[in-house]
This record gives C-alpha cells, sequence and structure tokens, in this order.
C-alpha cells in the first residue's frame, strides 16, 4: 500500500487550502481554461507575458486537491520565467508525474514541485496534476482554446491515463 | 420500500447475505492488498457465478449464429437466446416477449425511442419532458431527437432534498407534449420517482412515457403493466448481468408504429434495391448479429434474481441505507446530498474542504471502491450547487461490515485534510 501523506503532504494541503496567484489578472494578455471533464476538475489561467517573459500569472478554479494545488504551485514556478524555462519546467514536471513509482525526481529543477511527486504512485489522479500545466501550454501557444484531459495525446504514453 | 422488522426476519437476513456473498467470486478478492469493499453497485453490479457461467457454457457448448442456421447448434443457440427474451418479459411482467427488444444497454433502448419515435412524432413546437435528475442518457437523445424536430425540452424541477415537482409536470403537460421520459430511480441522489403517478398524469395529457429503469431493476420488481410505462429502459450490467446488453421494453402497439432504428441483417422480410420491407416484432429492431451471450446471460442474472426474495433485498437494502445515512452523520463536515422520503440504497455526499476526487483516492487505499464525480448527471450538480460528490451504492450483497468501513475511511479522509 502507497503512503497517503506521500499524495497529500503538508505542500500540497497548503496550496489547495490556500492557493497562491488565485485571482483574475484584468490586464492578462494570455488566458486559457482547462478542464477534466470525468471528475470536474476546472482551471482558468490568466497570464501578462513581455517579451517571453511570464511577468504575472493568475489563476482561477474548483476542483479536486491535487489539480489545485498543482495550479498554485505552477503559478507560483513560473511567475518571472521565460516562456523556455516555463517549457523545461514543464517537461520536467511532466516526467516526475508520469515516470512511474521509482522513476527519478530532479528535485533541483523542481524544487517546491517536488511535492506532488506522489502523484505518480496514483496513476489516475497524474491528469489531475498534470491540467494546469496543460493549460499553461495552451495559454503560451495562444490558441485561446479550452484544454481538456480527455482530448489529444498532450500525455505520453507511459502516462497510464492513456493506456 | 416494504418493511419487515421483526427480529426473525433480520436474523436470517445476515444469515442470506453471508451465503449470498459466496455466489459472486469478486466479493472475495483484494484491492490495493486489502479485502475489497465494493460500494460502486451504481456504477455496475458484480456477477454472479451463475451469470459467468452462463457465458462459458454458451460458448463452449452453444456457440452459433442465431435465427438463418439450418444446423444444431444455431437452432439451440436461437432458443437459448429466445429463452432470455421469455426471462426478460417475465421479470417485467410485459404483455408479450416481442415486446422485449435486446439493445445494447438502457442508453441504446433510449437513443432508439429517441430516433425511432422521435422521428415520427416530434414536429416544430413540440415538447418533450424530462426531469431534473436525469442520467446524461436519458437527456442527451431527447436534446438531438428534439433539435432535429424544433421541437422543445422542457424540464420538471426538483426540490433540494431531490424530489420533482409533480405540481410543476401537471402545469407543463399538454396538448404539445409528445413525450415525458423520467428516470425510475435516480443514480446519482437515490430518489425513487413517484412514475406510477407521474405516467398517469402523462396519460392524461396524451402523452406517453419512457422509463429510465437501469437504477431501479437491482432494486425492486418491475411490473411493467402495472406501472402502465409506455417504454422502459434497463441495463443488464447494473442488474447483475455482462455488460453490452440492455432491453428496451415497449409497448407492442407503439413499437409496431415505428420505423426500425437501425438497417442491416436481421431486421428485414424482404430485400431488393427497389424497396425493403421490415420483419415483425422484435427482429424489426435488432439488426444485425445481437449479443447472443450477454442475452443469455442477462437471462441468468434474472433467474439468480429469481432466486432470491425481493422482499428481502428490500429489507437488506434498506437496512443498509438507513445504518449508513446514521453513521454518516457521525462524520465532521458530512452533508448527504439527496434525501428523498423514498431512496433506494444509494448515498451521495460532500465532505467540507474535501473534493470528491480525494475522498475517492483515500477511500480505494483501503480497498473500498466508490464513485466520485457528477455521475453523468451535470444538472443535478449545477442545481445543487456542487461540482462533485462522492457516491456509494449498495446492492443486496454488501453488509454492514462494509459501511464500517466505509465510514472509518472517510474518517481517514477527514484527518488527512484536517
Amino acid at each position: 500500500m502507497v503512503d497517503l501523506r506521500e499524495l497529500y503532504q503538508q505542500v500540497v494541503l497548503d496550496h489547495n487550502r490556500s492557493p497562491r496567484n488565485f485571482k483574475q489578472l484584468p490586464n492578462a494578455n494570455r488566458t486559457a481554461e482547462g478542464t477534466n471533464p470525468l471528475c470536474g476538475d476546472q482551471i482558468t489561467l490568466y497570464l501578462v507575458v513581455t517579451n517571453d517573459v511570464i511577468e504575472d500569472v493568475g489563476f482561477q478554479g474548483a476542483g479536486c486537491a491535487i489539480s489545485q494545488a498543482s495550479a498554485s504551485l505552477m503559478t507560483a514556478a513560473v511567475k518571472g520565467k521565460t516562456k523556455t524555462e516555463a517549457d523545461a519546467l514543464f517537461h520536467a514536471f511532466h516526467a516526475m508525474v508520469t515516470g512511474g513509482p521509482n522513476g527519478a525526481i530532479d528535485e533541483k529543477a523542481l524544487g517546491k514541485l517536488a511535492a506532488l511527486s506522489g502523484v505518480r504512485q496514483f496513476p489516475v489522479r497524474v491528469k489531475c496534476a498534470n491540467l494546469p500545466w496543460h493549460t499553461l501550454h495552451e495559454a503560451l501557444a495562444g490558441s485561446g482554446d479550452t484544454v481538456s484531459t480527455e482530448e489529444g495525446g498532450s500525455d505520453t504514453p507511459d502516462d497510464p491515463d492513456r493506456r | 420500500m416494504r418493511q419487515v422488522s421483526t427480529p426473525l426476519v433480520a436474523t436470517r437476513a445476515r444469515r442470506d447475505v453471508a451465503t449470498v456473498r459466496q455466489d459472486f467470486p469478486v466479493l472475495s478478492g483484494t484491492a490495493n492488498g486489502r479485502p475489497l469493499v465494493y460500494l460502486d453497485n451504481a456504477a455496475t453490479s458484480q456477477k454472479p457465478r451463475a451469470v459467468i457461467e452462463s457465458l462459458v457454457r454458451f460458448y463452449q457448448t452453444e456457440n452459433a449464429n442465431i435465427h438463418r442456421g439450418v444446423h444444431e447448434l444455431s437452432q439451440r443457440a436461437t432458443l437459448a437466446y429466445e429463452a432470455a427474451r421469455a426471462k426478460l418479459q417475465r421479470f417485467l411482467n410485459a404483455g408479450d416477449p416481442h415486446e422485449v427488444i435486446f439493445v445494447r444497454g438502457a442508453t441504446e433502448a433510449i437513443n432508439l425511442v429517441a430516433s425511432s419515435f422521435g422521428r415520427i412524432r416530434f414536429r416544430p413546437g413540440d415538447e418533450v419532458v424530462v426531469s431534473a435528475m436525469e442520467h446524461h442518457s436519458n437527456l442527451v437523445p431527447w436534446q438531438i431527437a428534439c433539435e432535429i424536430a424544433g421541437a422543445r425540452l422542457r424540464v420538471i424541477p426538483m426540490s433540494d432534498a431531490g424530489e420533482l415537482d409533480l405540481d410543476a409536470l401537471r402545469d407543463m403537460l399538454g396538448d404539445r407534449t409528445r413525450l415525458v421520459a423520467v428516470v425510475h430511480v435516480s443514480n446519482s441522489l437515490g430518489t425513487i420517482n413517484p412514475v406510477t403517478e407521474i405516467v398517469r398524469m402523462a396519460h392524461d395529457a396524451g402523452a406517453p412515457v419512457l422509463v429510465d429503469g437501469a437504477q431501479a431493476a437491482p432494486h425492486m420488481p418491475i411490473d411493467v403493466q402495472e406501472l402502465d410505462a409506455d417504454f422502459y429502459a434497463l441495463s443488464g450490467h447494473k442488474m447483475f448481468g455482462p455488460t453490452g446488453i440492455g432491453v428496451l421494453y415497449g409497448k407492442a402497439k407503439l413499437l409496431e408504429a415505428m420505423p426500425p432504428y437501425q438497417g442491416g441483417g436481421e431486421m428485414i422480410r424482404s430485400v431488393t434495391f427497389e424497396k425493403t420491407t421490415y420483419a415483425p416484432l422484435p427482429a424489426k429492431f435488432e439488426a444485425g448479429t445481437p449479443h447472443i451471450a450477454g442475452a443469455i446471460g442477462l437471462g441468468a442474472a434474472v433467474d439468480y434474481l429469481r432466486g432470491l426474495s425481493w422482499e428481502w433485498i428490500q429489507h437488506h437494502e434498506h437496512d443498509l441505507l438507513e445504518y449508513a445515512t446514521e453513521q454518516l452523520r457521525f462524520v465532521p463536515g458530512l452533508r448527504i446530498v439527496g434525501t428523498a422520503a423514498r431512496k433506494a440504497a444509494v448515498i451521495s455526499f460532500v465532505l467540507e474542504g474535501v473534493h470528491a476526487h480525494d475522498i475517492g483516492t483515500i477511500l480505494d487505499q483501503s480497498g473500498i471502491a466508490i464513485r466520485t464525480g457528477h455521475h453523468c448527471t451535470q444538472p443535478v450538480m449545477d442545481r445543487l450547487g456542487i461540482p462533485a460528490t462522492a457516491r456509494a451504492s449498495f446492492a443486496f450483497y454488501n453488509t454492514r461490515e462494509e459501511v464500517d468501513a466505509l465510514v472509518r475511511g472517510v474518517q481517514e479522509v477527514r484527518a488527512v485534510f484536517g
């Protein structure tokens, strides 16, 4: 049996209870919405991007602790980063949560995001953790579409959701 | 629900549960290394050995296509398939076996009626009535049919407790009403709707009624003639039968007037390039090779249910419902969603500060299987202003000990989230 405390670490519970950057940004120049239709997780992401730098970021949403904490941790992690740096974080995060129970964790690159490492032991929760990141990806790509966890092949083949 | 409360019956009931559980191989298994506590019966029920063995027996000794072979095996398969139809006729107390159409499940049954009946009966300005607590399967097909015909969908409202407002229904019924489609037992709230009364009201307004009985069939005896339902939809897998098989009951007079739903083999009388005539009921609505083994397995499920007593099932499930309702109320911050006076053994709940999905994950670690989410009833969630619920749904093979495990699990959720 896996330890629930690994999934619901204090950092995760804290970010779920008091999400950071939980606000709409009136001056946002990029927004995207992400939904997980199967369980109802939903987030809207607001970005102020200038010269490829994420100057400000906010989100609003409702859903499970994993999706909301992930969104909160993500906003804190990407604020002030360039698009390229944010992409690198996305890849490191994605590798962590889809890497399987014994996958490597790049704690140096991930920083506080490593608090969500427990997700890799809970395959059905991977998409909860990934939802904000896919939404960020969409917002930065700028298509303005709603991201759904049930569409497209954005998760890698080792994501059990896609099997 | 009828209740029997003598101690003698209660004692026998407990003994019966232990015996009954032995009929379901999966129930002695584990999940996440803990004894399985299966409380997701409204999603799908477990299968008794008799059903599993009927599938094996069919494929090992009788497998052939039906209604066309001159050979012995085909005749045996045909007999077994039609015997299953007769069993379902008895189960529903339908007047005639030809009124029992085998389909994939309740969803297909409803789509069949929406498509076929809708094509001949729905016109611009007509109205189709559904209720506020429909599963998407008894809502979306009507939205599609209404869109095609230019008809309007009307919705019977419900109270916060999850009971339909029949006065509102009375007001909306009229000469534009072409059909009323209503769920017998709500999958997300557990409400047992007063379908007899709804049917009577609709008939007074000249409208036929489709009853979605997917969640009723595992919990109570169904008598379509007594209900006077015009259509009744069942899903085999929710009533201890295989997946991929279900039943549409329809009154012969209505089914005969309806055009085919799908074209193909089996459903024709004669085919030329100029004109095709259709087979009589039920073949008209069973195009293609059906799920023969599934129908036989569903027949076996119905036989199995006949071997139990509805009185005992209802008494036992009512006891589980009352016990679980009472025990869960002790958990701080827990609120039960769906508090109708007449309920099947389904408990939806929310826990303050904790999303249903997290409840589901934590319970799963203790081997407890529940459903979390909107339960394919998004309008119900919107109506009650909640994103999702956790739902424990019981069958006659569940026990009070499993309720205790559920309550312990929810208390653990509370402990994790503080």
